[in-house]
């Protein structure tokens, strides 16, 4: 991958800035999905997230995409908030499809995918995300039925 | 293009902080949780940044426009699927970090669709395997990274095809 040409043209320091003034240029987005992440938190625990589910196959598949869609934070914590729902008796389909929203679709992080990537990119890639995080989930639990 | 990002940016920052200071009169307790829990956060990734700043310097250094759309643009085909496969699966820290460092990738010819691979393959993190075998158990995990990867192939064709009708650049 290296690029001699390239090493000719641009100096260490320069190439340093340059990376460093485009991260700055980031940075305000970064903090500012940081602490609205915080922010919801705190503000939404998980007997409200709980209280949602309603023991219908169909309906919980797609409310447990929506609620990993704006779920944020380590993927462990959906595996833990997962692994408790299925103790609750949350279906694996919904249980599913939210651990793969969780990482796969951002809508706090939109703003930030927004700025950076493009209106369009972000605003596509999350709705196409958000369908095949139902499609994944659907795949696994009828091969894990089979299997 | 650079200044829309940036005022974007202070945009987003200035109103988490107007929110914060509205809420802060109505829920004091939770929103000092809230302020010191960002903090945390903030610290816990300065590694990452540091890390990313490294990578987006490595990238300027050593790789140019013809690298980059030799391996990861238009005609990289299955390599290129497969070097984002790879990355993201491998990449770590928070999704919104690694923005900048595609942004600058998609500007030296990275396919929008290969980016969105990348991104999706972030799902699957290897060092948090054993968390979700522990929870899950082996053969869940097993079926569930396959079908994750083939989203994200999935993905990416549909981004390849928004491109070919012109929906996508």
């Amino acid at each position: 991958m290296i690029d001699n040409e390239t090493m000719e043209t641009k100096s260490i320091i320069e190439s340093f800035n340059e990376a460093l003034k485009t991260f700055l240029e980031n940075l305000p987005t970064i903090i500012g999905v940081i602490f609205l992440i915080a922010l919801f938190k705190t503000f939404v625990s998980k007997d409200i997230i709980r209280s949602i589910f309603t023991n219908n196959l169909i309906t919980d598949t797609f409310t447990g995409t929506v609620i990993g869609s704006i779920s944020t934070g380590n993927p462990i914590t959906s595996y833990i908030l997962g692994g408790e729902f299925l103790n609750m008796g949350v279906s694996l389909f919904a249980v599913t499809a939210f651990i793969v929203a969780w990482v796969t679709v951002g809508i706090i992080q939109l703003p930030a995918e927004i700025a950076t990537l493009g209106k369009r990119f972000a605003i596509i890639r999350n709705a196409t995300s958000f369908v095949l995080a139902i499609f994944v989930s659907i795949c696994t639990v009828i091969v894990m039925m089979v299997v | 293009m650079k200044s829309d990002r940036r005022s974007y940016g202070l945009l987003l920052m200035i109103g988490t902080i107007l929110i914060y200071a509205l809420l802060f009169i109505l829920y004091k307790e939770k929103i000092k949780n809230s302020f010191n829990y960002g903090l945390q956060v903030l610290w816990n990734m300065l590694p990452i940044f540091v890390f990313i700043i490294i990578l987006m310097w490595i990238t300027n250094l050593f790789v140019n426009k013809k690298t980059v759309s030799k391996y990861l643009g238009k005609e990289s085909g299955y390599k290129g699927l497969a070097v984002a496969i790879i990355g993201g699966i491998i990449s770590h820290g928070a999704i919104y970090v690694w923005y900048p460092f595609l942004k600058e990738l998609k500007d030296k010819g990275m396919k929008s669709s290969l980016i969105a691979v990348f991104l999706y393959n972030r799902a699957v993190k290897i060092p948090l395997l054993p968390v979700l075998i522990y929870y899950f158990g082996l053969d869940f995990t097993a079926v569930l990274i396959v079908f994750t990867i083939i989203a994200s192939i999935i993905e990416g064709k549909i981004f390849e095809g928004m491109r070919n009708t012109g929906i996508l650049s």
